[in-house]
């Protein structure tokens, strides 16, 4: 009984195998399909973990009796190894149990989402950690979050921060809740996005707190010099300067590769002793409404762009106008004279870094599609569900520009007056 | 401070250096927030300069003076975080305004933060103006990424640091110029520069740091992780693939444009608090 349970025991039965060889044999189509059915492994975790195969059970036989090998996977026979195949995790896990150490990434989280520089950092993070064992990086994130992919991204801990406070500019709070990491942790690194207001000024703050003298603007690190040197932009980008890796990182973007083949553990850490909450002498007054029209296109955050397929261009405008997003135009929009040269969008225009990119009748030209590369979502009305700009959307809706887009007046319209009347 | 006695601003000016011909400027951070500084009512303004006077320097020191302003206290101090702390101190002024950033140097950006520290006061980066002065506390407009703004209360004193879109520094002209004064400021309480201090300095360690002009970085290259030979060639030949994205079709305006601002509500990008 536990023989024929143990299938990874290989018994032949050469007349079978030659049933199956010999096309002709009266048998055959029989034993051939019994065969296919049958849950044949072939690749199994051996004893001591290493991955066995058996060649020759892999692939099917195809109808000229040759056996043929899909790698894609969708046709192999016999459903145990198809489900094995999709069970099969692409990345490795990387796991710490016991942390010796630990490296403290302070993330922008832009729209709450990990930024392309965050995972950048994430990746220069781990090319620390691995020259010591046992070393974790920890993600700290302060307020709310809408991030899914943090073990894709890298993070072997994860320390949420929420509060209130945290959806404003609170760089005393912040400040405290890491200074409360440092005497409880003492991390090997700390690293932040070196950008403008998030990690630029928290890192900054937290260096002088700490009477460390931060690399910043730093691009390269040589981790084989000892001791380990790194390279950072100086002079407003006119020099480069190599000096030794400190404590406090402050990093650019393409700093080093982000993480791309494992999977990590997301462990929630809390701290057991928090900072006590103090006054601040920063109060955050909240955001004041900018112009959307006066944002340059590079830099707008939210982008309604038309293109050949807008009909009715006064209503394009009053739609931008009231979802309060930047303006953008495709090419053939600009040179038919209904948008200005300085709002195309693409390779001859402006390359977008738009969150939100709104494509209205617009096909996607490769032209076009290269300067919304770094756009975060794209959204897309047009006629035509074959077009490249709907391959390209996270949300494609097929339909007319100009009835699509009088709705979303109305409703939009109709949703700010409810919250008007709530108010 | 009391309603009637005026505001003191010390304006930090750095020297600068042209980006293409690398030659001596002011600095367009500093200028800017001189500019600030001028723009403000009832404000006394204290322009400083930590370093000696020397004909290489001399021409970009006195564009500042050409923006309006009648001196500049030079401080003749080795130690330019400790000069500055010693200068602020001495002029009383209640806010400091900076640049961000200088232009030659190391120009990490740490200085008004450090400076901030010594003086124990709080410190706002990415300033673009200066709403209003009320009694020990000022209400500023900060520069946000995207071109968009926020509003901040901060108490008095503070350590302010201007953004580079905050408004361009006026022409410099030529007779004012010429006619400002440089006045070496004698500081009575310069103390010798201990030990302790003497970490901060960067000086201290830089014989380990070597300046070179900056390299161009290497573009990314896209590398394609793929197990399979498939898979390597369909990541080469395939052109835009199918991002799995959500494709409505055949649903009316209404469903369509709901779904629209579901996402864009998402996305926190859409305000309905906006004008109708
Ligand atoms: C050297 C070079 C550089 C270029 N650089 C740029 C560049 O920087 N930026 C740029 O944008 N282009 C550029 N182009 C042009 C580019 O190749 C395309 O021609 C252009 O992007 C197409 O614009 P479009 O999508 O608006 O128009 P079309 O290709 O005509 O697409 C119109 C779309 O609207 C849809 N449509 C029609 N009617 C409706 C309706 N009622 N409702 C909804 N949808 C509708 C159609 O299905 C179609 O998909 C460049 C070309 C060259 C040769």
């Amino acid at each position: 009984m536990s023989e024929n349970m143990n299938n990874s025991t290989l018994r032949r039965d050469p007349r079978r195998e030659w049933i199956l060889r010999n096309r002709l044999h009266p048998q055959h189509s029989e034993i051939a399909t019994e065969d296919s059915s049958s849950d044949v492994l072939h690749e199994w975790m051996g004893p001591q973990g290493i991955k066995r195969k058996a060649p020759h059970n892999i692939g099917f036989i195809g109808p000229n009796g040759i056996r043929r090998i899909d790698r894609s996977g969708t046709q192999q026979a016999g459903s145990a190894s198809r489900k094995e195949i999709a069970q099969q995790p692409s990345r490795r896990s990387h796991q710490i149990q016991h942390p010796q150490q630990y490296i403290l990434v302070v993330a922008d989280m832009t729209g709450g989402r990990l930024s392309a520089q965050d995972k950048d950092i994430l990746g220069l993070a781990h090319q620390l950690a691995a020259k010591k064992a046992e070393t974790a990086v920890m993600l700290v994130v302060f307020g709310e979050h809408k991030e899914a992919a943090f073990a894709e991204a890298g993070v072997d801990r994860l320390l949420h921060i929420e509060g209130e406070a945290f959806d404003g500019f609170s760089p005393d709070l912040r400040l405290a809740w890491l200074t409360a990491i440092e005497r409880e942790l003492h991390p090997d690194y700390w690293l932040f996005p070196d950008s403008g207001l998030g990690g630029g000024d928290l890192g900054r703050r937290l260096a002088v707190e700490l009477d460390v003298h931060a690399a910043t603007g730093l691009w390269q690190v040589n981790l084989k010099e000892q001791p380990i040197s790194c390279v950072c932009r100086a002079a407003a980008s006119t020099q480069d300067l190599t000096r030794e890796l400190p404590r406090v990182i402050l990093a650019l973007s393409e700093c080093a590769e982000p993480i791309s083949d494992s999977l990590h553990a997301v462990q929630e850490f809390n701290l057991v002793r928090q900072p006590l909450d103090q006054l601040p002498r920063i109060q955050d007054l909240g955001a004041v409404a900018v112009d959307p029209a006066s944002v340059s296109l590079a830099e707008a955050e939210f982008i309604l762009s038309g293109g050949n397929g807008i009909r009715d261009w006064d209503g394009f405008h009053q739609t931008a106008e009231i979802l309060g997003a930047t303006e953008g135009a495709s090419r053939v929009a600009v040179d038919d004279g209904y948008m200005p040269r300085d709002r195309q969008v693409g390779a001859t225009g402006t390359w977008v870094t738009a969150r939100v990119y709104m494509a209205v009748g617009i096909s996607g030209a490769i032209q076009h599609l290269q300067g919304i590369q770094s756009c975060d979502k794209v959204i897309c009305i047009n006629t035509d569900a074959g077009c490249d700009m709907v391959k390209r959307a996270d949300l494609a809706l097929i339909g007319d520009s100009t009835e699509i887009l009088a709705a979303v007046r109305r409703k939009v319209s109709e949703l700010k007056q409810e919250k008007r009347h709530v108010a | 401070m009391s309603l009637n006695q005026a505001t003191r601003v010390a304006v930090l000016l750095s020297i600068g250096q042209h980006p293409v011909t690398a030659r001596a400027r002011r600095a367009d951070q500093d200028a800017r927030a001189l500019e600030l500084a001028l723009q403000l009512n009832h404000a006394d303004v204290i322009p400083l300069h930590v370093g000696q006077l020397n004909e290489h320097n001399e021409a970009a020191l006195r564009s500042y003076l050409g923006m309006g302003i009648s001196q500049i206290k030079l401080i003749g101090n080795s130690d330019i975080l400790l000069g500055l702390e010693q200068g602020v101190r001495e002029s009383q002024a209640n806010i400091v305004l900076c640049g961000s950033r200088a232009e030659t140097g190391e120009g990490s950006g740490l200085v008004p933060y450090l400076l901030a520290k010594k003086l124990g006061w709080p410190i706002v980066s990415g300033l673009v103006s200066i709403e209003k002065l009320d009694q020990g506390s000022a209400t500023l407009l900060q520069a946000l990424p995207r071109g968009q703004r926020r509003k901040l209360k901060v108490s008095l004193p503070a350590v302010l640091a201007v953004d580079p879109a905050a408004a361009v520094a006026r022409q410099s002209a030529f007779g004012p110029a010429q006619r400002g004064a440089i006045t070496p400021q004698k500081l009575s309480s310069i103390e010798a520069v201990s030990g302790a201090e003497v970490k901060h300095n960067s000086a201290l360690h830089s014989f380990l740091w070597q300046f070179q002009p900056a390299k161009k970085r290497p573009k990314r290259l896209k590398i394609i992780k793929a197990t399979s030979a498939r898979d390597r060639f369909k990541a080469a030949a395939a052109k835009a693939d199918a991002s799995g994205g959500k494709v409505l079709q055949g649903v009316s305006a209404d469903d369509a444009a709901n779904e629209i601002i579901k996402l864009l509500l998402e996305e926190s990008v859409l305000n309905l608090d906006g004008h109708l």
